[in-house]
């Protein structure tokens, strides 16, 4: 009896002690708060501003359908401030002290590998939404932005065919850090392995900023002189494209001569500048405003009306915030939580519309299934659609060109569950190979 | 009856003109039909039989193709020009040139071209304009050629040499009918020998191109001939690098000297040490476009000399900050160097985030004066206006700055503090009030720089962090204190970069300039220029 009673009074206390935490549980999770990583000052900001407003943007639609799981999403606002170290600190107050269900952000591939270990070690869950130089793939990370094979590779094919003009002879320009100088090495590769020469391609980079750009497009000029078709690539990013692209019509390249082909120029990028000059040279990308889809007219309409702005225009980093946002939902959804790990199990294979009229599929290496387009700038600062792959391209994390990572695959799904399996070795080289 | 023969000559003849005539238009009509349906192999098909027909009407419709102005209206499939007038578009038919009415852009398509199309228009219609009674039309057409080299145009070409009278315009034609022999490969030896004297003789880049194309498609005696041409070309090229290298280092040094001549005198004759002095030029680079936004709303004529509204306002905006700066902050930390260090950094952050909240982080537009857009050729040489007028700027500030400090009482005033502060306030130079009109003077003077930067650069707000490290190097390294120092070191500054960049890349020579710099302040700390005296304490 005695011993009946004492057991009934820990069950009711352990009952108690239950419920009490439960109820804490449930008061701290009225909300699902949703983590941003931008840079709101510094160099960055110019293009990373854009994104937070877009996620913040996205939090509101949701919340006006009613949330997730019944509950409100709350967003939570850090800066970074261009500063790499600090996004590492920043992302370890998100997921800390805030506890974040998933953070979207990072820009520069700097910004990101400074985060990584922070997500791997407390188990969070990145959106990174730009197109980068692949060569990577962490289990709390989700590439949604694109890899190399579903920019640059098809740009080159695009330039080498006979509506891109035939091009033989090659400058690879970027700005001096790893995302042009990775890109750089597998367009080389390719190149090579295409058959072009090795005196046929020219690779420069210039520091961060740059912005006296007199001698390297008399370069540039120089080089295509040489009686063969001449194709610029460049990987130039940030501010220093605007003086680029002004000497470029200073110095009389049009883009029937020497075309330009821009990985990270787009639409707000182009915003700065007077575009008539710079008509008919590239960029490619796998969204542009101008795409002429219902799902894209409807979100143009509703990013000019959050921004209160009628003529802020979209571009690719944006769609691919939307579509990782979009992914995460259905994710939580189909699993009813936002536990980390079984978000990220829920996430491969998830579908969602992206913006140009495709479905995009979140792959077992945590890439997405993507369209291939290629844009010539046209006099209003937007992009006329040339060329798009036939169907959606997948996004390869290694590159099956370069030497050391062709053997490499990344896969998320049980049995493999790695991001870096060497597929000749047939063993999970895991971190070592970072 | 006899009189009814020759009638009905002249009618016959009357009745097949007509219809000749008609034909002519439908046939126009059918190709530009043709050009605005069908994917873009079948435009390129229909450019090409434009030019052939040698319609001159063609011309105008292909170089609004060219230009994307060519549409196919929606409700009725027809092909107009459209150019823009106001929010819509005035249209006219493309194949009879009669007004139609106007449309918005969602009413319309736009038949669209890709930089293949766009080279073989130029190219259809250099052979379409080659007979155009105005002369500069002509030498575009044979430039044109020039470029595309295209065979189907020889005929054309030849017909317009043998009508040709003005010279420049005969040789350009000339030259265009070299390049298609060369491009063409079963011409005659002889005519390619000759043709390569021509283009040999021409000397430029595009000349070169073509020569070496030539000499590696051939042999014999052309080969001969064409790689001799391409040598000699490459060696006048090579000299004509040198110049332009120099030009290049003159147009980098005029910017270096506009940014640092302000900092020469807060940093140079106060001593303060201004990490703000960039966002003076930012400031000075904003007041340039608010001038122009607000004249783009309300007096668009005035456009082509807002800059030279923007000069006086961007001096008076950054001058009154730079005082104001010196007044609250600046006066309390004289003497403490690393002290004004750390608050002129701070406050230069502050006004970074200042000019991104009221104006946004993105990148704004400010737009060239048509003065100062454009090119010309000096032998070899391409010379844009702008950077011109930048170097031409650069030293007119410098000039007005010595006669300044020279020839006016403020400049006596300004030199008497630096020179000996205590002296100077013993005969009664109110010595707080001058260091806050230098401080100001050289705050406007980054002021002026910055209008001239918003020509070349980003104007976003961190334009002029871009320039501050520079700035420090251009003064350091010309010697402190010294506005000639700032001159010569900027200009040397310039050059040796653009000496370097070729060679080193643009990351490397800027480590080598910055090694250079340390290395020589190593050996002279003072500077190229240093001053001598008491002064200098």
């Amino acid at each position: 009896m005695k011993f009946g009673t004492l057991m009934r009074t820990g069950l009711v206390a352990a009952g108690l002690v239950a419920s009490a935490a439960t109820s804490a549980f449930a008061q701290a999770g009225d909300t699902i708060k949703v983590g941003i990583l931008h840079s709101l000052s510094g160099t960055m900001a110019i293009s990373e501003t854009t994104l937070k407003d877009v996620v913040l943007m996205m939090v509101e639609e949701q919340n006006k359908k009613g949330g997730l799981l019944g509950k409100k999403l709350e967003p939570v606002v850090v800066d970074p401030a261009s500063n790499w170290p600090l996004f590492a600190e920043k992302a370890r107050e998100l997921l800390q002290k805030e506890k974040v269900a998933v953070v979207f952000g990072c820009w520069t591939s700097v910004s990101r590998k400074s985060v990584l270990p922070v997500f791997e070690e407390l188990n969070g869950i990145l959106f990174y939404p730009v197109q980068y130089e692949g060569q990577e793939s962490q289990r709390n990370v989700f590439y949604t932005g694109a890899a190399p094979n579903q920019q640059a590779i098809p740009a080159v094919d695009y330039l080498m065919s006979k509506d891109g003009g035939d091009v033989k002879r090659w400058v690879l320009a970027g700005t001096d850090y790893v995302y042009p100088r990775t890109t750089n090495k597998i367009l080389e590769a390719y190149l090579l392995q295409k058959g072009v020469p090795k005196e046929d391609i020219m690779i420069n980079y210039t520091p961060f900023g740059h912005s006296d750009w007199q001698s390297i497009v008399a370069d540039i000029k120089k080089f295509g002189s040489a009686g063969k078709k001449t194709a610029v690539v460049s990987t130039i990013n940030g501010d220093a494209n605007v003086p680029f692209y002004k000497e470029l019509g200073n110095q009389g390249i049009k883009a029937k001569d020497i075309p330009v082909v821009a990985f990270s120029v787009g639409e707000e990028e182009l915003a700065g500048i007077d575009t008539k000059p710079l008509v008919g040279h590239l960029a490619a990308w796998n969204y542009f405003q101008s795409v002429k889809d219902p799902a894209n007219a409807e979100f143009i309409k509703t990013w000019q009306a959050f921004t209160k702005n009628p003529k802020r225009v979209t571009n690719d980093p944006m769609e691919a915030s939307v579509i990782g946002f979009r992914m995460w939902v259905e994710a939580v959804k189909k699993v009813g939580t936002t536990d980390p790990d079984k978000v990220i199990d829920a996430l491969i294979g998830i579908k969602v519309p992206n913006l140009t009229g495709g479905i995009s599929e979140m792959l077992p290496n945590h890439h997405i299934t993507k369209p291939v387009l290629i844009g010539e700038i046209e006099g209003n600062g937007q992009f006329d659609v040339v060329w798009k792959t036939p169907g959606l391209v997948p996004g390869a994390a290694w590159s099956p060109i370069l030497d050391d990572s062709k053997n490499l695959k990344a896969d998320w799904t049980k049995p493999v569950n790695c991001g870096n399996f060497d597929t000749v070795a047939n063993k999970c080289i895991g971190k070592a190979a970072k | 009856m006899q009189f009814i023969r020759p009638f009905s000559v002249l009618l016959s003849v009357l009745a097949s003109l007509a219809l000749a005539g008609a034909a002519h238009a439908a046939d126009l009509a059918t190709l530009v039909g043709n050009l605005a349906s069908g994917g873009l192999s079948e435009r390129e098909a229909a450019i090409t039989a434009l030019a052939a027909s040698g319609d001159e009407r063609a011309a105008p419709i292909l170089e609004a193709l060219g230009a994307g102005q060519l549409y196919t209206r929606t409700s009725d499939k027809l092909v107009v020009i459209g150019k823009t007038d106001g929010n819509r578009l005035a249209l006219t038919e493309a194949v009879s040139g009669k007004p139609a009415g106007n449309a918005v852009e969602a009413d319309l398509e736009r038949v669209r071209v890709n930089n293949r199309l766009r080279g073989t228009i130029e190219a259809a219609v250099g052979s379409l304009t080659l007979m155009s009674p105005n002369a500069r039309t002509r030498l575009s057409a044979a430039d044109a050629l020039f470029k595309r080299r295209d065979a189907t145009a020889l005929a054309a070409l030849d017909q317009a040499l043998a009508a040709e009278k003005d010279p420049r315009i005969k040789r350009a034609m000339s030259e265009a009918r070299a390049a298609i022999v060369l491009a063409t490969a079963d011409s005659p030896p002889a005519q390619k020998l000759a043709a390569i004297a021509l283009v040999r003789e021409r000397g430029d880049r595009d000349s070169l191109g073509i020569l070496k194309t030539v000499a590696a498609a051939s042999d014999g005696e052309v080969k001969t001939a064409a790689t001799a041409g391409a040598d000699s070309i490459e060696q006048t090229l090579a000299a004509w690098q040198m110049v332009q290298n120099v030009w290049y280092g003159i147009s980098l040094g005029s910017v270096l000297l506009l940014a640092a001549i302000g900092l020469a005198i807060t940093f140079g004759t106060m001593g303060v040490i201004n990490m703000a002095h960039g966002e003076m030029v930012m400031l000075g680079a904003y007041t340039t476009f608010v001038v122009q936004e607000v004249i783009r709303t309300s007096a668009p004529h005035l456009f082509d000399v807002s800059l030279v509204i923007a000069l006086p306002l961007a001096f008076l905006v950054s001058g009154a900050i730079g005082i104001l700066i010196e007044r609250t902050i600046i006066r309390f930390l004289y003497g403490r160097p690393l002290d004004t260090l750390l608050a002129t950094w701070g406050l230069s952050l502050v006004l970074q985030q200042a000019v991104r909240s009221i104006f946004g982080s993105s990148n704004r537009e400010v737009g060239a004066p048509s003065w100062m857009s454009g090119t010309f050729q000096l032998g070899q040489l391409n010379i844009t206006y702008g950077r011109l007028w930048i170097v031409v700027f650069a030293l007119v500030v410098f000039v007005a700055l010595i006669l300044l400090l020279r020839k006016t009482p403020l400049g006596l005033y300004m030199r008497a503090v630096t020179q000996n502060r205590p002296m100077a306030s013993a005969v009664g130079i109110r010595t707080p009030r001058v260091d806050a009109l230098t401080f100001g003077l050289g705050s406007g003077i980054a002021g002026l720089a910055g209008v001239a930067l918003s020509q070349i650069d980003n104007v976003s707000p961190n334009l002029g962090q871009g320039y501050i490290i520079d700035s420090f190097m251009v003064v350091v390294f010309g010697g402190v204190g010294n506005l000639f120092g700032t001159l010569i070191g900027a200009l040397t500054l310039g050059v040796v970069n653009k000496f370097l960049e070729p060679y080193a890349g643009a990351v490397l020579g800027k480590i080598l300039v910055l090694v250079f710099i340390i290395m020589f302040i190593q050996r002279r700390p003072r500077g190229l220029f240093a001053l001598k005296g008491r002064s200098v304490e």
